[in-house]
C-alpha cells in the first residue's frame, strides 16, 4: 500500500524495521570479520597451527593459484554433474510421482520398496555404480541421481495426495476425468511443493556429486578436496570447501529466484 | 408442470472393514421444474451422500434416478483454483467440458456483468470477499447452463450476514434463471427461507420422514421478506420438533 501522507507513528514503526534490518545485516558482516581476523592472528602467533587448520591468507594464495591454473574446470565439471543429476532427478521424480498417484494399486505395491531404498546410505551402493557403469562422470551423476530421486519422488507424490478434497471434487462435479484432474488441479495445486523439492534437490545432487568425486573422479571439487586431504595439503581442502560452500549458496538462490519469478501471485 | 427428477427407492450401502454401513434407505422423491427442494436431517443422515448420488459422483446401491436435465452442484466451500484469475475460474468447467466456445464465454461474460463481478474479472480469489467468491462459484456452475442446482451446504462457511445476503442473491439469480434446485442444509431457518418444499430425512439409514410444502402466500416472496411472516416460525417449530435433536 502506498500512501502520500504517512503519520508520525508509522514513520517510526517503519524506521524501526529499517533499522533491525541494517543491525542483523551488521552482526553477520562482523561475526564473519571477527572469525576471519580471528582465524589469521591466531594462525600467525601460533595458536593454531597452519599447517594442518591452514589459514585465510593461505586459502587466498591457493584461491589465486588455482585461478590461473584449472580451478574453473573443477568448478565447471562439479557445476555440471550437479545440474545433470538435478535435473535428471527432478524430472524422472516428478514422473514417477505421477505414475504412483495415477495408480493407487502400483503405489500400494511399491510403497515398502520406496521406504528401504529412501533409508538406505545411497552412498554404500557406489562400488556397485562403479562397476555397473564405469568410474567416471556416469557414476557420479547416477549417485547425485540415487540420491536425490527417492527423496523427490515421496515429496511431490505426498504433495500429490495431499491436494485439497474440495477441488478436486469440484472438477469432478463437472466430470473432469483423471488427465484432467492432474493437469488442471493437481500439478498447478503443488507447484510451491515442486518448488520445495528443488531447493532439497539442488542440496543432494551436490551432495552426491562430492561423494561421487570422492569415489571415483579425476576433476571437480570432491577430486580436489580428497586430494588435498591425500597429500596433505590443508590450505588446498579448505579452499575446496569455502568454494563448494559458494557454489551451493549460488545454485539454490538460483531456485529461489526462479521460484519468484513463476510465482508472482501471493 | 413435469417433473425434471425423480428418485425411486434409492438405497446407498458403504462396505468397509470393519462392517457395513446404510447411509441410505428407500427414498422417493419427485422435483418439479423450477422448484426450490431442501433436504434437511440430523448430521450424518446421508443428506450430502443423496446429492453425489443425483449428481452421478457416486453410484446408489438400490433404486433408480430418472433426470431431466443437465445437473450443476455447488459445493460447501468456494473451491475457486487460486492461481486462476476469476475469469479463468468462472471458465473452468466449459473448459473440462471442452464447451468453451465464443458463444459460452459471452454468456459467462453477461453473468459476469449481471451480478457485478465483471469489474474484478482479472483479480485473483484471494483479492474477493466470501460472498462475492460464492457468487463467482455460482456463476461457474450457471456457465455449463444446468437445469438442476445442486447446493451442498453451499452456504456454512460464510458468516451470518454475508450468508443473509449471499442466500438472497442466489435465490434472485436462480428465479431469473428459472433453475431447478436442491439444497441440502442442516440450517431450518435457511431451509424455509429459500424452499418451495422442505424434506426432512430421519437418522441412518438416512429415509424420507415428512415433506412440508412451504407457502407464504405473499408476492415476490424472498428469503429476507419471507421471515417476517407470521408462518415462518410455525414451520420453524414444526420442523424443530421433527428433527427430534437431542443435544
Amino acid at each position: 500500500m502506498r500512501e502520500k501522507n504517512i503519520s508520525e507513528e508509522r514513520k517510526k514503526y517503519l524506521r524501526q524495521i529499517k533499522k533491525n534490518k541494517i543491525l542483523v545485516v551488521l552482526t553477520r558482516l562482523a561475526i564473519v570479520i571477527v572469525f576471519i581476523a580471528g582465524w589469521e592472528i591466531l594462525a600467525n602467533i601460533g595458536v593454531i597451527d597452519s599447517f594442518i587448520a591452514s589459514s585465510p591468507t593461505r586459502i587466498w594464495n591457493t584461491f589465486i593459484n588455482l585461478s590461473s591454473s584449472d580451478l574453473m574446470m573443477h568448478v565447471g565439471v562439479t557445476c555440471l554433474e550437479t545440474l545433470i543429476g538435478f535435473t535428471l532427478g527432478t524430472i524422472l521424480g516428478i514422473a514417477i510421482a505421477i505414475v504412483l498417484w495415477w495408480s493407487k494399486f502400483l503405489s500400494k505395491v511399491l510403497e515398502p520398496f520406496l521406504v528401504i531404498l529412501n533409508s538406505l546410505p545411497k552412498v554404500a551402493l557406489g562400488p556397485v555404480i562403479i562397476i555397473w557403469v564405469g568410474a567416471g562422470m556416469p557414476a557420479i551423476i547416477t549417485m547425485a541421481l540415487l540420491i536425490s530421486l527417492i527423496v523427490t519422488v515421496m515429496e511431490i507424490l505426498n504433495g500429490f495426495l495431499e491436494t485439497d478434497k474440495e477441488k478436486i471434487k469440484m472438477a469432478q462435479t463437472f466430470n473432469a476425468n483423471k488427465f484432467q484432474t492432474l493437469t488442471k488441479i493437481i500439478i498447478p495445486a503443488n507447484i510451491p511443493t515442486f518448488f520445495n523439492s528443488l531447493k532439497v534437490n539442488i542440496g543432494l545432487s551436490l551432495v552426491g556429486v562430492i561423494t561421487g568425486e570422492f569415489l571415483v573422479s579425476k576433476a571437480g571439487l570432491g577430486y580436489l578436496i580428497v586430494y588435498g586431504g591425500q597429500v596433505f595439503q590443508l590450505d588446498l581442502v579448505m579452499t575446496g570447501v569455502i568454494i563448494l560452500a559458494i557454489v551451493a549458496a549460488i545454485m539454490y538462490q538460483a531456485v529461489v529466484i526462479t521460484e519468484r519469478i513463476i510465482v508472482k501471485r501471493s | 408442470m413435469k417433473n425434471i427428477l425423480e428418485l425411486k427407492n434409492i438405497g446407498k450401502k458403504y462396505q468397509a472393514k470393519n462392517g457395513e454401513i446404510e447411509a441410505l434407505k428407500n427414498i422417493n422423491l419427485k422435483v418439479q421444474e423450477g422448484e426450490f427442494v431442501s433436504i434437511i436431517g440430523p448430521s450424518g443422515c446421508g443428506k450430502s451422500t443423496l446429492l453425489s448420488i443425483i449428481a452421478g459422483l457416486e453410484k446408489q446401491t438400490a433404486g433408480e434416478i430418472y433426470k431431466n436435465g443437465e445437473i450443476g452442484y455447488m459445493l460447501q466451500t468456494d473451491s475457486l483454483l487460486p492461481w486462476r484469475t476469476i475469469y479463468k475460474n468462472v471458465l473452468f468447467g466449459l473448459e473440462v467440458r471442452k464447451i468453451k466456445t465464443s458463444e459460452n464465454e459471452k454468456y459467462v461474460q453477461e453473468l459476469l456483468k449481471k451480478y457485478n463481478l465483471y469489474e474484478f474479472k482479472e483479480k485473483y480469489p484471494s483479492q474477493l470477499s466470501g460472498g462475492m467468491r460464492q457468487r463467482v462459484a455460482l456463476i461457474r456452475t450457471l456457465a455449463t447452463r444446468p437445469s438442476i442446482l445442486l447446493l451442498d451446504e453451499a452456504f456454512s462457511a460464510l458468516d451470518y450476514q454475508t450468508r443473509i445476503m449471499v442466500t438472497n442473491d442466489i435465490f434472485q439469480i436462480l428465479k431469473n434463471e428459472k433453475i431447478t434446485a436442491i439444497m441440502v442444509t442442516h440450517d431450518i431457518s435457511e431451509a424455509i427461507s429459500m424452499s418451495d418444499r422442505v424434506v426432512v430425512l430421519t437418522n441412518r439409514p438416512g429415509t424420507v420422514k415428512k415433506i412440508h410444502k412451504i407457502d407464504f402466500e405473499m408476492e415476490n416472496r424472498n428469503p429476507i421478506n419471507c421471515r417476517e411472516s407470521p408462518k415462518f416460525s410455525k414451520y420453524f417449530d414444526t420442523i424443530w420438533k421433527e428433527l427430534d435433536v437431542h443435544a
